[in-house]
């Protein structure tokens, strides 16, 4: 008698017991998947590196600019050079070039959107 | 006595390996360093990985921190896509990691301040996107600089300036490494110098207060430590945001 309804416990049991085993399995399942790629949706990867070190980001964002500038002022003369318009090309260029700069810094300080990110 | 602080910065020839033309090659100290760095890096990786123990030992351990670390940066940076490039960022952090620890030994000649190593770091990480990315987007990759949703009419005035902001990047790529190096070692042989000139002038009293530019160096070696592995860090990231580029150029 006792053992019949053990019996029917266990059969009763068995599918509830697989269901919460396959619930368990796809919640592991998921948990490992956003362990796998920690912040792919995150804020954003260059926060992170930026917060490290304050001084590390300020010289970044210092850098950015020059070498906007610097590469803007290069094309410039060189265009200057090849085409004989000198000043015109090192005019417009250093200006597209520190323009680029900005637009540098402001993406490493992250005020504007990367653009993949979203997009 | 006045101590020249860029002395240490200079190239030394140790012996010549070739000549092509007029121009001699030689074994540099630069050279002689960055073969120590490659040598021993790669003495501490495989001695690390050769147990492959599951209870890791303490060097294994170190191995896997420097795997872990690297590889939730690329994670994190550029997708599990971007996990294809991961031998090359590795690569990378670690050799100029150890460079840079190198550098810190007193008498050791640090290869990353010199301009034109980082640069062609710094190039190699352009060229590997730039050529990555055409191959695997062809023309579409020009995409990336044409943002969405600009007006056709500013168009060209934008995309002159991503393109220049793209050209940009190997700049300040490099800059920031070569920079970060030169100028703190700059400043250790400043304060350093300060000791020699206090107990030349001084004589003893001179020595005594030499503690004081000391201290200083103690604690600016702890911050260089600091720079050193950060820069490297940077360095490694920069190279995942800009690789993650050549995999989703967006859009």
């Amino acid at each position: 008698m006792s053992g019949d309804t053990r019996g029917e416990g266990d059969r009763k049991q068995s599918p509830d017991d697989e269901a919460a085993l396959s619930a368990r399995l796809q919640r592991l399942g998921e948990r490992l998947a956003t362990a796998n790629r920690p912040s792919e949706n995150g804020s954003g990867p260059r926060q992170t590196a930026d917060r490290a070190s304050a001084f590390a980001r300020g010289f970044r964002l210092s850098t950015e600019l020059v070498a906007g500038v610097l590469v803007g002022a290069v094309i410039g003369w060189l265009i200057d050079r090849w085409l004989g318009i000198s000043p015109w090309g090192l005019i417009v260029f250093l200006l597209l070039g520190f323009a680029a700069g900005v637009l540098n810094v402001m993406r490493a300080a992250g005020v504007v959107r990367e653009r993949k990110l979203g997009d | 006595m006045a101590v020249d602080p860029i002395e240490q910065f200079q190239i030394h020839n140790l012996f010549p390996i070739a000549k092509i033309g007029n121009t001699e090659i030689a074994f540099t100290n630069s050279a002689a360093f960055m073969l120590v760095a490659v040598l021993g890096l790669t003495t501490f990786l495989v001695m690390a990985t050769a147990g492959r123990n599951l209870v890791p030992s303490r060097l294994q351990s170190a191995a896997e921190i420097a795997y872990e670390f690297v590889a939730t940066t690329v994670r994190s940076t550029a997708g599990s896509e971007g996990m294809k490039f991961f031998p090359f960022v590795f690569s990378i952090f670690m050799f100029v990691l150890t460079l840079n620890m190198l550098g810190l030994i007193p008498y050791a000649f640090t290869v990353t301040s010199h301009i034109i190593v980082t640069a062609a770091l710094a190039l190699t990480v352009f060229f590997t996107v730039l050529i990555y990315g055409l191959v695997r987007h062809g023309l579409h990759f020009f995409n990336l600089f044409v943002p969405k949703g600009v007006p056709i009419y500013i168009l060209p005035l934008i995309v002159a300036i991503e393109i220049l902001s793209f050209l940009s990047r190997p700049i300040s790529h490099s800059v920031r490494l070569f920079a970060n190096m030169l100028a703190g070692h700059i400043t250790l042989q400043v304060f350093a110098s300060f000791i020699i000139l206090l107990g030349g002038a001084l004589g003893v009293l001179g020595w005594v207060g030499g503690v004081l530019p000391f201290a200083m160096i103690v604690i600016l070696m702890a911050l260089e430590m600091l720079v050193a592995f950060l820069q490297a860090y940077v360095f490694a990231i920069l190279t995942c945001i800009y690789l993650n580029d050549a995999i989703h150029p967006g859009h």
